[in-house]
């Protein structure tokens, strides 16, 4: 599978997510958004910056429940609960969001 | 005819290096790579071992190996020369043939 | 209940994917309310080596994840006195901060801990 951006394909596993994280920019995020039907608004962006962050610093992506009080610490504690966190994405915000983020699937979610 | 002998396993689990250095002539070459780079280390209760075998066979280790682990130069022993996967190809045509203690 | 799990790890970085998969294991094992240990011992106390730079290898350095068990309130983290004396290596060169055990305390934590992982 692939995604195309800018005119350049970049390849993705059978589940969507990109296979090589060193190619990715926001309009990877924005491209595969929009082939969910869902917006991208500032909120979506704080989670999915947190996320690329996490990522460079741990080389893995967090577990939803290490995300959600993460997030918590760092954005404020109205956005640190799996509703918050849920509502910007629908999907789960471990696996959607990771995804828009160019990280694998978390480490410890089944 | 001379070998380049490479090691890839750690000396502190397989007994590759010890065969190696066994049948090791005067003239041939070990090359330490993937694991087999912690033969190469200081201070390490293999230290002693290998830099006996230096008086006959000329010691390398794979530089990417050693710094995958997070080790640098400074951490090996003297007389053991750095090479990259380019100096890994040249090694292979220096010597007549490869022997891989695997 | 809640069980003593401890996760011994004896396996060099790289050359084999035991350490991978203990990572993986010990982060999805932290999700079910478990009094999680890891034990370093044998060549498994270069798992926790300082400054690991695998860009020239081509895989993944997976070492920060290590930084990352706290958060997983993996907290406990042990190693083997002597096979880091045997390696050369100081309390100094690890990558995150462990309690350091001579092979007779180990016994002991292998004989508190209800469960065993090896790796």
């Amino acid at each position: 599978m692939s995604i195309e951006i800018n005119g350049k394909t970049l390849e993705t596993d059978k589940e969507g997510y990109l296979m090589e994280l060193s190619l990715w920019q926001p309009a990877v995020a924005e491209t595969m958004a929009k082939a969910d039907k869902q917006e991208l608004t500032s909120e979506h962006w704080e989670v999915i910056n947190f996320l690329r962050e996490f990522y460079d610093e741990f080389a893995m992506a967090p577990a939803v429940r290490i995300l959600t009080r993460a997030i918590g610490k760092k954005l404020g504690k109205e956005k640190g609960n799996a509703r918050y966190l849920y509502n910007l994405f629908p999907y789960g915000p471990g696996k959607q969001a990771c995804r828009y983020a160019g990280l694998p699937k978390p480490s410890g979610c089944m | 005819m001379s070998i380049l002998h490479t090691v890839n396993k750690s000396p502190f689990e397989k007994n590759n290096l010890e065969s190696c250095l066994r049948y090791a002539k005067l003239g041939s070459a070990v090359l330490l790579i993937e694991d087999g780079i912690y033969a190469a280390l200081k201070d390490t209760r293999f230290e002693k071992e290998v830099a006996t075998a230096m008086k006959d066979v000329s010691f390398y280790c794979l530089e990417p190996d050693l710094k995958a682990r997070g080790f640098s130069a400074a951490k090996i022993i003297d007389g053991i020369k750095m090479v990259d996967y380019a100096g890994f190809v040249d090694l292979t045509i220096k010597y007549d043939k490869v022997q891989a203690w695997l | 209940m809640i069980k003593k799990c401890l996760y011994l790890n004896r396996r060099a970085p790289y050359g084999t994917s035991y350490a991978l998969e203990a990572i993986d294991t010990v982060l999805i094992g932290s999700a079910f309310d478990q009094d999680i240990s890891l034990l370093f011992i044998d060549d498994g106390v270069f798992q926790l080596k300082r400054d690991q730079d695998t860009t020239d290898v081509e895989m993944k350095n997976f070492s920060p994840a290590y930084s990352a068990f706290e958060m997983y309130d993996v907290e406990k983290l042990y190693v083997s006195k002597e096979a880091m004396a045997a390696r050369g290596l100081k309390k100094r060169d690890l990558i995150v901060d462990v309690e350091v055990l001579s092979d007779s305390a180990i016994s002991d934590l292998m004989d508190e801990h209800d469960v065993i992982f090896s790796f």
